[in-house]
């Protein structure tokens, strides 16, 4: 058995606006292990990556504030840490690559020089060792020509190309865990093919457990061993890989599903589609967040919010209804 | 392939967008967008148009609507050719013409309310004032599924989704015959999308609506269309009844980008197999000689850097620009 290496409890954050607080996460708790994928599940405004952030302290506050909870890496509580501590672990023990590869360069520093930097900060290596380092990480995501092109500015890369070297630089640490917050949702499809094989190629060559935080349950479903699905800053069902699609037992993950179209589908009926709009939550849910959209809802439903429950080996649910029977589960 | 003269007829359409540089504005080249683009459209029927970021399908959608006036090539609508109708004619015909915007939050005039937003054209065409602009607004409101109370309200007090349904709603204010919907669901969410994809398709059987649907999700294109253009580069390198394109895709580049779309089924993926595309899209200001697509097609020859394939028909209705078309599996 892996060994677990991050143990997140009841995590809660919420963020002060002007139009109110909004409670953006709301008591999430889950484990990852050595070496696994997990794929983290939701639309926009779900907690998904607010989750992430949180975990890795990078919530600005004001108006960002982590009200509750324990993140364990090996042992340590990620949330207790000081600023020095946390500062010695991102990057260089779990390091983080974004959506938006242009925003998270800086335009006016050359790749070569940005590459260098944790290598210098985190591992102590000298400007020289740095340089090799960062041609050696530059063709490890297959750029060619690495060491003509550590003295190009991030303006000279296409989209793919940054990516990865966002990705290279997030792995120059050789870190244990990679928190991968959608990152080929800005890349064409060719492109974001290419990224997913390097990603896997890498994890199976380094051995990392990655964290891959998407909207899109396609890749997904190439990628992770076990899914988590997030709704209303809440984690609402949790399974392995295979079992989720195959025997999705929330509503929500049930209309998710079915309501995508397929590119192996040749029929064409109307999509199931799931009324309604995902919540903005100016208060901590009381009742399950999804009842309002639920066609299986219940009394209960509108009452209680459901705990997090095991329905199967290895698989939760946070509902009050078995969607089999349509009935209050037992 | 349908007889019956084609709704929209796109002829050898070019769309270049010059460059220009220094203090005299020389032109120094063009953005060849748009190089040679032909299909028909029918009526009633829904065209994909699919490509990835550059490869100009948004540009030939805003060039049928002479939002850009081509640099050469034919538009017919309804067997007029549009790119040579100027002021009032070419006014008119824009009523039979509308389009749905990608991003419904920089689509809609934030200062207007969604009643003025969806009555606007009603009101530019000299359609309808006072309660009637006010009962037609309403009712294109119901028609979308939203509700005709909201009129009063902005833009910002809605969702996404919700937008989208206003851009709609707009779209249909004129009761056109074609709409050019680009990207129309890529901005939102994957609980909204299948809503608006539905409301898509109802309303076409309603009004025997004819839609070009541009789009780069693959998987949402085979559901709503009935045949399929892939672009690269600027031109259309394959083109076919959807299932035909889907299941017998013959271009090389087709059959790397539909293996590239990831399926939302585990069992499904594993078995997949992925054609891995090298490098990137070319520049459009400079394509590669002959092929476009050769650069970074695993099946290239000495001619393709020759020879620009033409579009030729294989199969019924079914066409591909590939020199090697006929034996083209590289999966």
């Amino acid at each position: 058995m892996a060994e677990t290496i991050l143990d997140v409890r009841d995590l809660e954050t919420r963020f002060r606006t002007p139009d109110g607080v909004v409670h953006a996460v709301n008591g999430v708790s889950f484990g990852l292990k050595e070496g696994e994928t997990l794929g983290v599940v939701g639309e926009s405004g779900c907690g998904k990556s607010v989750t992430m952030l949180s975990l890795l302290r990078l919530i600005p506050s004001p108006p960002g504030e982590i009200v509750k909870g324990e993140a364990f890496f090996h042992g340590r509580d990620l949330l207790k840490m000081s600023d020095e501590e946390i500062r010695a672990v991102r990057g260089a023990q779990i390091s983080m690559v974004f959506q938006d590869p242009m925003t998270s360069l800086n335009p006016v520093i050359t790749i070569g020089q940005q590459l260098a930097e944790p290598l210098l900060l985190h591992l102590g290596m000298s400007r020289k060792e740095a340089e090799t380092r960062a041609a050696e990480l530059l063709s490890m995501v297959g750029i060619p020509n690495a060491r003509e092109r550590l003295k190009d500015y991030p303006h000279q890369y296409s989209g793919g190309m940054r990516q990865r070297v966002m990705i290279a630089m997030a792995l120059s640490c050789n870190p244990q865990i990679l928190i991968a917050d959608e990152p080929t949702t800005a890349l064409d499809v060719t492109i974001q093919a290419q990224i997913i094989d390097l990603v896997k190629r890498l994890r199976d060559n380094l051995g990392m457990a990655i964290i891959w935080i998407t909207h899109d349950l396609g890749i997904i479903a190439g990628l992770a061993q076990r899914v988590i699905v997030m709704y209303g800053g809440l984690i609402i069902e949790e399974a392995e890989v295979k079992e989720l699609y195959a025997n999705p037992q929330h509503p929500y993950t049930i209309g998710l599903l079915k309501s995508l179209p397929r590119l192996d589908r040749k029929e064409r009926t109307r999509l199931y589609s799931i009324e309604g709009l995902p919540p903005i939550l100016y208060r901590k849910p009381q009742a399950c967040p999804f009842a309002p959209r639920c066609s299986y809802a219940i009394e209960r439903c509108w009452q209680e919010n459901p705990p997090l429950d095991v329905v199967a080996p290895d698989h939760r649910v946070a509902c009050w209804v078995d969607p089999e029977t349509g009935r209050s589960r037992a | 392939m349908n007889t019956s003269e084609p709704l929209v007829r796109v002829e050898n359409l070019v769309m270049h967008f010059p460059i220009y540089r220094g203090v005299i504005r020389r032109q120094v080249g063009a953005v060849r967008a748009v190089d040679g683009v032909t299909f028909d459209i029918q009526s009633g029927e829904t065209l994909g148009l699919v490509g990835e970021s550059g490869c100009g399908k948004t540009t030939v959608g805003r060039t049928i609507l002479q939002l850009y006036r081509p640099t050469a090539g034919k538009v017919y609508f309804m067997g007029t050719d549009l790119t040579r109708l100027k002021g009032e004619e070419l006014r008119r015909m824009r009523r039979e013409m509308q389009m749905i915007f990608q991003d419904p939050y920089a689509s809609l005039n934030p200062r207007m309310t969604i009643g003025e937003i969806v009555g606007e054209p009603l009101l530019v065409h000299g359609i309808a004032k006072g309660k009637e602009l006010e009962d037609r607004v309403a009712e294109l409101l119901q028609l979308v599924k939203l509700n005709p109370a909201f009129a009063s309200r902005y833009p910002h007090e809605f969702s996404g989704g919700q937008r989208q349904r206003v851009g709609i709603a707009r779209a249909l204010a004129l009761n056109p015959k074609f709409i050019v919907c680009d990207e129309p669901i890529s901005a939102l969410d994957v609980s909204i999308q299948a809503q608006v994809i539905n409301l898509l398709e109802e309303l076409q059987e309603k009004f025997h609506l004819t839609y070009l649907f541009v789009a780069h999700d693959l998987s949402v294109v085979r559901h709503i269309s009935n045949r399929v253009a892939v672009m690269y580069l600027g031109i259309i390198v394959e083109i076919a009844e959807k299932n035909e394109l889907y299941e017998h895709p013959l271009h090389p580049y087709t059959q790397a980008l539909l293996s590239a779309v990831p399926i939302p089924d585990p069992v499904a993926e594993a078995q997949r197999k992925r054609i891995i595309l090298e490098g990137d899209v070319p520049s459009p200001v400079n394509p590669p000689s002959g092929c476009r697509f050769r650069t970074r097609c695993p099946i290239a020859r000495p001619i393709c850097a020759e020879q620009v394939p033409q579009l030729r028909e294989l199969g019924s209705g079914h066409y591909v620009a590939c020199h090697f078309a006929e034996n083209s599996a590289i999966a």
